[in-house]
């Protein structure tokens, strides 16, 4: 949370916001299931200007072998920033930032993977970083859990995530990187949709305690959405009629054959 | 931290049936702190110090500041850095080496409450602008881990904050002056064990915790940095209620920073 910014104005007279949206409303989200093909599972999301990949590989043997644990897999997630995904360029390699993201991530989604099931194994998520525009954690936890999913991993739910927070003193949802950089204060979420129970929850800045239940109510009605999303993606990979194949492509294709029958 | 120490299966059963029946292994009420006790300007070389204990644990921190380029972002604001190292004296779980993951979380969640709330006003840390600016080194040294490392650094690195005098005569640029505090935020840090959720884990109710969620507040009773751990979750009722909980706790703190 910086400064106040002297240029920038993050709200308008209408009440909108630098991006032209309504402090509630999110950013467009588009999430791929399975989009890599060593993976044992994967997921790409684009969620406003964030690109961001995520591959699990797993269960599989705990390496090194002291990590093991003989009741349950180990969950190890790795959340990276590519050098190019941010204005100026990040010196590649994990720092503090993406050391700490990547433990709060490990541990929501062990919150949902059945690791009973897999003792001395080490389930892997890898978080890549493409393209940030400020809310990379959500957008990479919730894709993380559609490729834990992908990869057929037995999960309680999925995790949706979201964040909000305040700028210009506005109470708004899914903030992009100015409101980011210039805002007063940050509450990134991530749900167990069935329970509604929360497993990842960070803030900083300024929040007193009725702003934070108002952002809290914002967030979760938010993760309900990006939930419906998360599944779709699974949905249009599984079904065996693919979701987005109306009857008439298929009675076109059906032309097709006879056409080719006839020649 | 905590998931890396031993406990034995009967103690833990224990520890949770007393949670059942309201109470606690060391007999605390769940919103109660351990003692807490402070020492202020412990150490001659460091521009500002503090030990603080909270029941079994002890920690020292020791706060050095240097003249330095500020970030090219904020040209007028001094620098703030943040780091803990859990150092294989205070405990058995501890290793030597570059800081483990635990050691980066503490770290982070104290600079996160500190520099959030705003605590130090780093705007009056500038020399030159643009150009040169105090640079404020908070070292949390753990000296014996007997749990809760989030709020016992909080404690310390504000409590050394206050001791802390800019070595400005050092330097040959005026007379030293008290480094500008402006507010006191203060860490509440709960875990949950079963349905209840107590604050100020000792080292065996971190140890068998599953969730746990760090709450720092200001004078004013804002929210100025949360975390929350563990691979367990909390219900929003759960949510609301500890950061009631961190508020009221976080005052009577509070007054033993300033006192």
């Amino acid at each position: 949370m910086g400064g106040t910014p002297t240029d920038i104005k993050l709200i308008d007279e209408n009440g909108l916001r630098v991006d032209g949206r309504r402090p509630d409303e999110m950013r467009p989200i588009k999430i791929e299931a399975g989009v890599l093909k060593r993976a044992d599972g994967s997921a790409y999301i684009e969620w406003g200007g964030n690109k961001v990949l995520a591959a699990v590989y797993g269960p599989r043997e705990a390496h090194p072998r002291h990590l093991q644990n003989p009741a349950k897999a180990i969950v190890q997630c790795k959340y990276n920033m590519a050098s190019f995904s941010v204005g100026e360029r990040k010196k590649p390699g994990p720092d503090r930032r993406s050391i700490e993201i990547s433990k709060v991530i490990s541990e929501a989604l062990e919150s949902v993977i059945f690791v009973e099931q897999f003792p001395r194994t080490s389930i892997d998520i890898f978080i890549e970083v493409i393209q940030a525009n400020a809310g990379t954690r959500c957008a990479g936890i919730t894709a993380a859990s559609v490729a834990l999913a992908d990869a057929g991993i037995p999960m309680r739910d999925l995790i949706p995530a979201v964040a909000s927070g305040k700028v210009a003193g506005t109470l708004v949802l899914d903030m992009n990187k100015e409101e980011d950089n210039y805002g007063n204060a940050d509450l990134p979420i991530g749900i167990i949709p069935r329970t509604r129970e929360i497993v990842l929850m960070q803030m900083d800045g300024n929040l007193t305690i009725d702003e934070f239940n108002k952002l809290l109510d914002m967030n979760i009605s938010a993760c309900m959405k990006i939930y419906e999303l998360q599944k779709e993606a699974l949905k249009k990979k599984y079904s065996p009629v693919p979701v987005e194949t109306p009857t008439a492509v298929l009675e076109e294709k059906k032309k097709v054959g006879e056409e080719k029958d006839n020649q | 931290m905590g998931d890396d120490e031993i406990i034995s299966e009967i103690k833990k059963d224990y520890i949770y049936k007393l949670a059942e029946r309201n109470t606690r292994i060391d007999g605390r009420a769940f919103s109660e702190y351990r003692p807490i006790r402070i020492e202020r300007g412990i150490v001659s070389t460091a521009e500002g110090s503090a030990r603080v204990k909270l029941g079994g644990t002890d920690v020292i921190v020791g706060i050095k500041m240097e003249i330095g380029a500020p970030f090219p972002d904020t040209p007028e604001r001094g620098v703030l850095t943040t780091n803990a190292e859990l150092i294989p004296m205070a405990s058995p779980s501890f290793e030597a080496g570059p800081p483990s993951v635990d050691a980066i979380e503490v770290a982070r969640v104290v600079d996160r409450g500190i520099r959030e709330s705003q605590a130090i006003n780093l705007d009056k840390l500038v020399i030159t602008k643009g150009e040169k600016v105090w640079v404020t080194f908070i070292d949390i040294h753990v000296l014996d881990y007997d749990g809760n490392l989030f709020d016992a650094s909080t404690l310390g690195a504000l409590s050394a904050i206050l001791s802390t005098k800019v070595p400005a005569s050092k330097f040959g640029i005026g007379e030293d002056f008290p480094l500008p505090v402006q507010h006191i935020p203060v860490s509440c840090t709960f875990v949950k064990l079963g349905n209840a959720v107590m604050l100020d884990p000792n080292l065996d109710e971190e140890t068998i915790a599953k969730t746990r969620l760090t709450v720092t507040t200001n004078e004013m009773g804002e929210i100025c940095a949360m975390q929350k751990g563990l691979t367990g979750s909390f219900t929003i009722d759960e949510v609301k209620a500890i950061i009631q909980s961190a508020k009221t706790a976080g005052e009577e703190v509070r007054k033993k920073i300033l006192g």
